[in-house]
């Protein structure tokens, strides 16, 4: 066996990651998402700046059954994001580091992903 | 390929002293980003289903103009800073990592005046 042909570790095909490197790993992508998203709102805002008609297809888009996916995705990826980054910031001062205390803020971060998501669009479609 | 070790040839380059401006940077505009992009959610989500006329006067409000435009220049900069990092990390071809990340940077620049403009535009410029 030659040693370029050496399994690594954690090799990540078949290693199954940890709840805290998913959550690691998840934060970076969603954070990668949100650059997507802000190029969205920037068209969003150019068209407000173009005028009723450009404005009017860009809400008549986003208030499509796509629309709405895309956006109900970018909340999703915008409160974890947001959820985790505090979590980071905690770190950042050396709270929290131990890893029980970090598998149950981890999980506290998923939770609230999915309550302030289901609120804030029960919130938006009953306006 | 050398067999001077790392810090053989690193020895005497003298400290890169760029890389905790980075990290510094990163963290106080996610501050900031905690309450600024939950005002901007809370806005957007109590403006749904408003037509061009009622997100105008909305915008032209002097603290909105203000908090949106602060709001878009700290986005767009803690994602830059943050999509860098990702090129750093996964790209590992020298002249394509720094095409990639002065690109994210102008890119960013752009849209982040972008907004700007368009903000101003919609809240100041009638249609």
């Amino acid at each position: 066996m030659s040693i370029s042909d050496r399994p690594l570790s954690p090799h990540l095909q078949v290693y199954r990651l940890p709840l805290v490197a998913l959550l690691s790993i998840v934060h970076r992508m969603t954070g990668v998402a949100l650059v997507g998203g802000s190029v969205l709102l920037a068209v969003w805002l150019g068209a407000a700046a173009f005028g009723a008609p450009a404005f009017a297809m860009a809400s008549a888009l986003l208030a499509s059954p796509l629309g709405k996916l895309v956006l109900f995705g970018f909340t999703v990826a915008y409160y974890y994001h947001l959820l985790n980054g505090i979590r980071h910031l905690f770190w950042d001062v050396g709270l929290g580091l131990d890893l029980v205390v970090a598998r149950a803020s981890g999980r506290l971060v998923m939770a609230a992903t999915v309550v302030l998501t289901i609120l804030t669009w029960a919130v938006g479609l009953s306006l | 390929m050398s067999l001077r070790t790392s810090l053989g040839r690193a020895r005497g380059s003298g400290a890169a002293k760029d890389g905790s401006e980075h990290w510094w940077q990163q963290r106080v505009t996610a501050v900031a980003l905690v309450p600024l992009s939950v005002w901007f959610l809370a806005s957007v989500v109590s403006l749904s289903g408003a037509n061009l006329e009622q997100f105008r006067a909305w915008l032209a409000v002097p603290c909105n103009t203000a908090l949106a435009i602060f709001f878009l220049l700290v986005v767009f900069h803690h994602g830059q800073l943050g999509m860098q990092v990702v090129i750093e990390d996964y790209v590992h071809n020298r002249a394509v990592k720094l095409a990639g990340i002065i690109g994210v940077k102008l890119l960013a620049a752009w849209f982040a005046i972008f907004s700007v403009v368009a903000v101003l535009r919609a809240a100041f410029v009638g249609a």
